[in-house]
């Protein structure tokens, strides 16, 4: 943020010229119509995942989706889909266990880009009230969250509420990719031979090729 | 599902073993199922759990006993009530309290409220799973308006934290009875316009009409307790045989089914939302005045209006606050009907303030046992529609 | 439940039988145990499930307590039904933990009477390495209801049932290392983050 209001100091006093401006120009001052309209489409049409862990889940997507009294259809997310390729948004809806989190993990690499990851409940957020070796405290320690909402279970209401936020999310955020929303270089997959082999040579390449890319 | 046809030996077949893994839309939680499959056939099936294990019986150690209680609800997530009267009636015994006739009442009504409210949800997802969709809809509509009691009586929809040792928290407020009335004397008819949909439709009747029979020893030797049990002709219920709460006093009869097939089931739960409705209304008629929680100090707290003048009350909160009640050592083991069968709470105490032990008999956990016997020699489809009347609860699975 | 003058007529009938199997009966909050010797806990068993009289066919729960500091440290809780007459009759075996520098539990097969079931040998052979775990029979044939539940005991305990047909972890990863709900296993999680222990934890 500081960043940011330094370079509109210097823009504002014309000390910005060349490259820097073009740069400015391009990442601050507008987002092109049609990357508006898409994005609307995506918040206002986001595929869930049928994938319900615990107590959350009864609350939603249950109570979200099935129930006439709350409803998520109004928000255009009523199609919630069973395979992780076809749906936007995972929502984690109750505990992860450790014998659960890798495969919560494969399921967020399945789906595909843009994606979202809304952790619902306290303990997915940051393991509830289970503090103990079996509860992964916190789904942030193995995958990126866009959004948290607390609660033990959350209200319907209150999961309304947090996904009209993820909708003002995805609707002003101009960059869909989560490593770059997260920064997260260096989390690629690759064909492991097992938990601590080393890459390939040409998955190496491909994986610093990434990298660079991201940071560029 | 004696002889399936094989053709005339010309096709080459092979047994292929499947994954319907943790994440799959008509697997009632995180359960995953490795399935052998000749054809469309199962012929062997081995059920993989322990994706939702919690440890909540290894935290519950660490906790005073009324710390427990949120804990130990969170195990069926579907039926919190049954969890909290389990283990506070397991610790009642081992106190050796005796709680209030209202309370008694109170506890029952929510307890066969709660009951009604797992079959809700057991019917809205068997029958998405059997394709007859709008059945969430409306079963969902009536489970809203039980948490709207819940919600009015303990602030909470779920996982409400209602039971205390000794009682039940907090009195129901004006209004509830009146609101409960109303559902009591709607309930009936939205049961009957479930069956209506469901009872008589071609699809449904041919998907459960003679699958997943197991045959009433087998279920009593794999230890299977609950509507899976009554369905296949064995009369028997918790409520009936074990004296507790005010069930003695309550006139309601058990649906008991003939063949033991998933429309068994069915019936069976379907005609026992009917009897808890019956119940409900029995005990709020019968409700009598009085304390709702038991009156001694040294394990229930004191009413917050006394404690700015009495000394004594001060000194008993602090205590039960900061440490907790002691319980002297012993062990018991207390089993009440839920929804699904018999859930017994085994409570090891050894003199502190914290449970030494405390372990949950889960009905889903034994129940699953007999799923083998449902799948085997029928069809992947049956092998759904059998999931889907089961009623596992992955929750009370794993804890 | 049988009463407590009930218990003891019980003690009396499975003493002429098998001598020395139960060692010691308890009424407790009005419920009845019997503490029986590991090694001829299927006998007793069998017994109680048998015998005209008895008929506790029904086992409702199959489960473990861990009586740290006490020794014997383990005990094998079998909660039978009998549902005709509606009682319960809870059985413990206790079992010593033979890593503890103690001796190894008790029951070769000398001291078994001969049943089918548990004079084959085990399925599973116990597991390997420097660790010893306390070991009874495996009551399946009996109750075949103890499948998961044993495997559950073995799971989190790390009591070996001898006989078992797939003794493997049921609720952990199979890959866990430990025997979590021990009372000597550490309950794990991390701290709790507050502003001020956030530089050491946050």
């Amino acid at each position: 943020m500081r960043e940011r209001g330094l370079r509109a100091r210097d823009m504002l006093r014309g000390d910005l010229e060349g490259e820097e401006l073009e740069r400015y120009v391009e990442e601050r001052v507008v987002m092109t119509n049609f990357d508006k309209l898409l994005n609307w489409g995506r918040a206002n049409s986001c595929f869930p995942l049928t994938f319900g862990l615990a107590c959350c889940a009864i609350e939603a997507p249950i109570a979200l989706v099935g129930s006439p009294r709350y409803d998520l259809a109004r928000f255009g997310a009523e199609a919630l889909r069973a395979s992780p390729r076809q749906a936007d948004l995972i929502i984690l809806s109750g505990r992860v266990s450790i014998k659960m989190a890798p495969v919560v993990r494969r399921l967020y690499d399945q789906m595909l880009e843009p994606k979202w990851a809304i952790s619902m409940g306290a303990c997915s957020s940051s393991g509830g009230m289970f503090s103990n070796y079996a509860v992964v405290q916190g789904a942030d320690k193995f995958m990126p969250i866009d959004l948290h909402i607390p609660g033990c279970p959350p209200r319907p209401e209150a999961v309304l509420y947090g996904f009209t936020k993820l909708q003002r999310k995805i609707m002003g955020n101009p960059d869909q990719g989560w490593r770059q929303r997260y920064n997260a270089a260096g989390t690629e997959e690759w064909a492991r031979g097992g938990p601590r082999s080393e890459p390939s040579p040409e998955a190496a390449e491909a994986y610093e090729a990434a990298r660079e890319l991201i940071r560029a | 599902m004696a002889e399936l046809a094989m053709t005339d030996g010309t096709l080459d077949t092979e047994v292929m073993t499947i994954n319907i893994g943790p994440h799959h839309p008509a697997t009632h939680g995180v359960l995953r199922l490795v399935v052998d499959l000749e054809g469309e056939v199962v012929r062997d099936l081995k059920p993989v759990i322990g994706y939702v294990h919690t440890g909540i019986e290894k935290s519950c150690e660490d906790k005073s006993y009324w710390k427990v209680i949120p804990f130990v609800e969170r195990m069926d997530y579907v039926s919190y009530f049954f969890q909290m009267e389990a283990f506070c009636g397991a610790v009642e015994r081992l106190i050796d309290l005796e709680i209030p006739p209202r309370a008694k009442y109170l506890r029952t009504i929510f307890l066969e409220l709660n009951r009604i409210h797992s079959h809700l949800v057991w019917l809205g997802t068997t029958a998405l799973d059997l394709g007859a969709v709008s059945m969430l809809w409306y079963c969902f509509r009536e489970r809203d308006r039980i948490l709207d009691l819940f919600e009015m009586a303990t602030g909470q929809r779920m996982h409400t934290r209602y039971f205390q040792v000794g009682g039940v928290i907090e009195d129901i407020p004006r209004g509830f009875e009146a609101k409960l009335r109303q559902f009591v004397a709607e309930m009936p008819v939205r049961v009957g316009q479930y069956q209506a949909l469901l009872d008589r439709n071609e699809v449904f009747l041919s998907r459960t009409k003679g699958t997943g029979i197991v045959p009433r020893e087998r279920l009593l030797e794999l230890g299977v307790t609950g509507p899976l049990l009554r369905a296949a002709g064995e009369p028997w219920d918790l409520r009936k045989a074990f004296d507790y709460l005010v069930y003695p006093e309550m006139d309601f009869k058990i649906p008991v089914g003939t063949v033991g097939d998933n429309y068994d089931r069915y019936r069976v739960r379907v005609a026992e939302m009917v009897e808890s409705t019956r119940i409900v209304e029995q005990a709020l008629d019968a409700l009598p005045e009085g304390p709702f929680i038991a009156d001694d100090r040294k394990y229930v707290l004191p009413p917050r209006s006394e404690l700015p003048t009495s000394m004594e009350s001060l000194i008993h909160h602090f205590k039960l606050v900061t440490e907790g009640y002691r319980v002297e050592a012993g062990e018991v083991y207390y089993a009440i009907e839920s929804p699904r069968g018999e859930l017994g709470c085994f409570v090891l105490a050894d003199g502190s303030a914290k449970p030494a032990r405390v372990h949950f008999r889960d009905p889903s956990f034994v129940n699953l046992q007999a799923f083998k016997n449902m799948s085997v020699g029928g069809y992947v489809a049956d092998m759904i529609a059998s999931l889907g009347m089961l009623d596992p609860i992955l929750g009370g699975v794993d804890r | 439940m049988p009463d407590a003058p009930g218990l003891e007529l019980i003690r009396g009938e499975v003493e002429q039988d098998h001598p020395g199997a139960i060692l010691d009966t308890g009424f407790d909050r009005d419920q009845p145990a019997l503490v029986v010797d590991p090694a001829q806990i299927l006998a007793v068993l069998a017994w109680l499930r048998d015998a005209p009289g008895q008929g506790y066919r029904f086992l409702s729960s199959l489960h473990a307590a861990d009586y740290l500091p006490a020794e014997p440290r383990f005990g094998v809780h079998y909660e039978l039904l009998n549902r005709d007459r509606v009682e319960r009759l809870r059985v413990k075996a206790m079992l010593r933990d033979p890593s503890a520098a103690g001796p190894v539990v008790g029951g070769g097969g000398a001291l078994r009477a001969g049943h089918g079931p548990s004079s084959t040998p085990p399925t599973a052979a116990p597991p390997t390495g420097e660790e010893q775990l306390p070991e009874i029979d495996s009551c399946v044939e009996l109750f075949p209801t103890a499948e998961f539940q044993e495997r559950e005991v073995f799971d989190f305990f790390g009591i070996f049932f001898r006989g078992h047909p797939d003794l493997t972890r049921i609720l952990l990863p199979e890959d866990y290392v430990g025997w979590p709900q021990r009372r000597d296993f550490p309950i794990g999680g991390e701290p709790v983050t507050f502003t001020y222990n956030e530089r050491t934890y946050g």
